[in-house]
């Protein structure tokens, strides 16, 4: 059975004269027990989708199931079986943390101790500050916090909405290690978030930009699905070499990836030593120019020009 | 004044305790004109509460520091005048209009009318919004305010602007656009003080600190970091210094 399953959806909203499409006619099925992550950024409308799943929110057209139940009919029933942890810390900041898993286990119909063993490992890092009040805690703590509260109820889907964002590279990698033990434990979760580097920590991913999925597939299928020429060019001037490679007309989308610019050449006979000689023309030193494989980040730009300009 | 100096920050000692919670630990380090510095630490490692001191927001335990010429205990009002400062979280009023939020800045920083107009006309052509100059910046997509936020804070043209991580879930190829502002802000002179949680970006900066515990751990060019760590990212040599970190703060 599928976890999820989103036919046609849609979502606007209205201000005063504006109408924005959150999104746009979409589908999906997410398998009950993958690790799924909806990646794009600011303003996808990641936050709109997750709202419609966890029942916080109706659509304006098109259906969602989740754990075989309807969205808009079956609510009630939906929200005893997921947990959800919405982007916005939503705890209570004048509970302590002790306070604040209680409360949600009560509301549960549960205790800490009957679904203990799920969020021990998690637990276990904030237990020595259980009596500090959850407002007084740091921000990875928080968040550690709050994905324990969405899970005491021993839910068999969870929703996060950018668990990682504004967390440093090291909170992340602990965060992802956290989900991939809860999945081997059985849940289903789907992810949402703008970093682009995580999606190969997911089972299979949505790219999603402006309302509409880009592609859905798993991360090494939506790299296969790409593969056009990709080269990466570095020098000792890295503003100049953003000039000097622009300016060459063999190279399109020439853009900085990290310690390099990634660039793709116009026509596949295009040999990668003619962009070095241009270079050598320019007076670039120490240039290094290698055809790589893409990643998730050059797909997904080369999937928003195409979609920009359709 | 600041036009003369080679070095744009100079922290000596720089110290913020918290109680008995040493925040910031005596770090020391110079900041060059025209660099992109880029400023890197896990949660809670001190950078914020650093950041602050130099923004002349926050007044030090002990040591000092002096930004573009001034002393952070004694002139922190001058460095206020002095510098720009963009963050994701708060940059511009929604409810106002491109060119009011314009005016706004130039105003507070003291610009007369005539400076103002033609610096939003400049600012207007380089980001191509002279339709949108009427528009509250609210319906503005996220790319286009980030960018028109990064030109407000270099409204007065500062010499040095702090970016507290300017480019937090904006798409990825605004995210490059973005950093192209930056690049050729340096190009023309500006010193940039930029943190961030993408160690992609942290490649793009001229020199990288990372500061672990409330000290400085690591401070070279990205290509020296990488060597020194023996990793082929900066991502690499950020994990590294991390694990070493023995505060619980975040």
């Amino acid at each position: 059975m599928n976890a999820i399953s989103v036919r046609n959806l849609s979502k606007s909203y209205t201000t005063g004269k504006q109408t924005v499409e959150a999104l746009c006619n979409i589908s999906l099925q997410v398998a009950a027990g993958e690790l799924f992550g909806i990646i794009g950024p600011d303003g996808a409308g990641k936050t709109s989708l997750l709202r419609i799943l966890a029942t916080l929110m109706q659509p304006n057209a098109g259906q969602a199931s989740v754990l075989g139940l309807d969205t808009t009919k079956d609510y009630k029933a939906i929200r005893q079986k997921i947990g959800y942890m919405p982007g916005r810390f939503s705890l209570y900041q004048d509970l302590s943390v002790e306070e604040n898993l209680d409360f949600f286990a009560t509301i549960f119909k549960t205790s800490i101790d009957a679904n203990y063993q799920l969020i021990k490992d998690i637990y276990e890092q904030i237990a020595p500050f259980k009596k500090r009040k959850a407002g007084k805690l740091s921000g990875g703590m928080k968040q550690k916090l709050a994905l324990c509260c969405a899970l005491i109820h021993k839910p068999s889907l969870l929703l996060l909405d950018e668990p990682t964002t504004g967390v440093d590279v090291m909170s992340r990698k602990e965060f992802w290690d956290m989900l991939a033990s809860l999945q081997q434990q059985g849940l289903t979760i789907v992810v949402a978030t703008p970093y682009m580097d995580e999606a190969s920590l997911c089972d299979r991913i949505a790219l999603l930009d402006r309302g509409n999925f880009l592609e859905i597939d798993t991360p090494s299928g939506i790299i296969a699905n790409h593969q056009s020429t990709l080269w990466a060019v570095k020098s000792d001037n890295m503003y100049q070499l953003l000039q000097d490679t622009r300016s060459w007309s063999g190279v399109t989308n020439v853009f900085p990836f990290g310690e390099y610019l990634h660039c793709s050449p116009h026509s596949s006979n295009t040999d990668i030593k003619e962009l070095e000689a241009y270079l050598l023309s320019k007076k670039q030193q120490q240039i290094v120019v290698k055809q790589i494989e893409p990643q998730i980040e050059d797909v997904f730009m080369h999937l928003m020009n195409k979609h920009h300009v359709s | 004044m600041y036009h003369e100096l080679n070095d744009m920050i100079v922290a000596d000692k720089l110290t913020k305790t918290f109680g008995d919670f040493t925040a910031v630990d005596a770090i020391s380090f110079e900041v060059k004109k025209g660099e992109i510095f880029g400023f890197l630490g896990a949660n809670g490692a001190g950078k914020s509460t650093a950041m602050r001191m130099l923004c002349g927001l926050l007044q030090p335990s002990s040591g000092s520091a002096r930004v573009a010429g001034h002393d952070i205990t004694r002139q922190s009002e001058k460095i206020k005048q002095t510098i720009g400062y963009m963050s994701q979280k708060f940059s511009l009023y929604e409810d106002l209009t491109v060119k009011e939020n314009m005016r706004l800045y130039g105003g507070i920083y003291g610009m007369n009318l005539t400076a103002i107009k033609a610096k939003t006309a400049s600012i207007a052509s380089a980001l191509h919004l002279q339709e949108e100059l009427d528009t509250l910046v609210g319906s503005l997509p996220l790319g286009w305010k980030q960018k028109l936020a990064f030109s407000v804070a270099m409204f007065h043209s500062p010499p040095l602007v702090f970016l507290d991580e300017p480019t937090g879930g904006v798409d990825p190829v605004t995210r490059r656009e973005f950093w192209e502002l930056i690049y050729a802000a340096a190009h023309e002179g500006t010193t940039v003080f930029v943190t961030t949680h993408y160690m992609d970006e942290a490649e793009y900066c001229d020199r990288v600190c990372i500061m672990v515990d409330g000290k400085i751990q690591a401070l070279d060019k990205p290509g020296a970091l990488r060597q020194m760590y023996n990793t082929n990212s900066i991502e690499g040599v950020f994990l590294q210094l991390a694990r070493t970190a023995k505060r619980m703060a975040d």
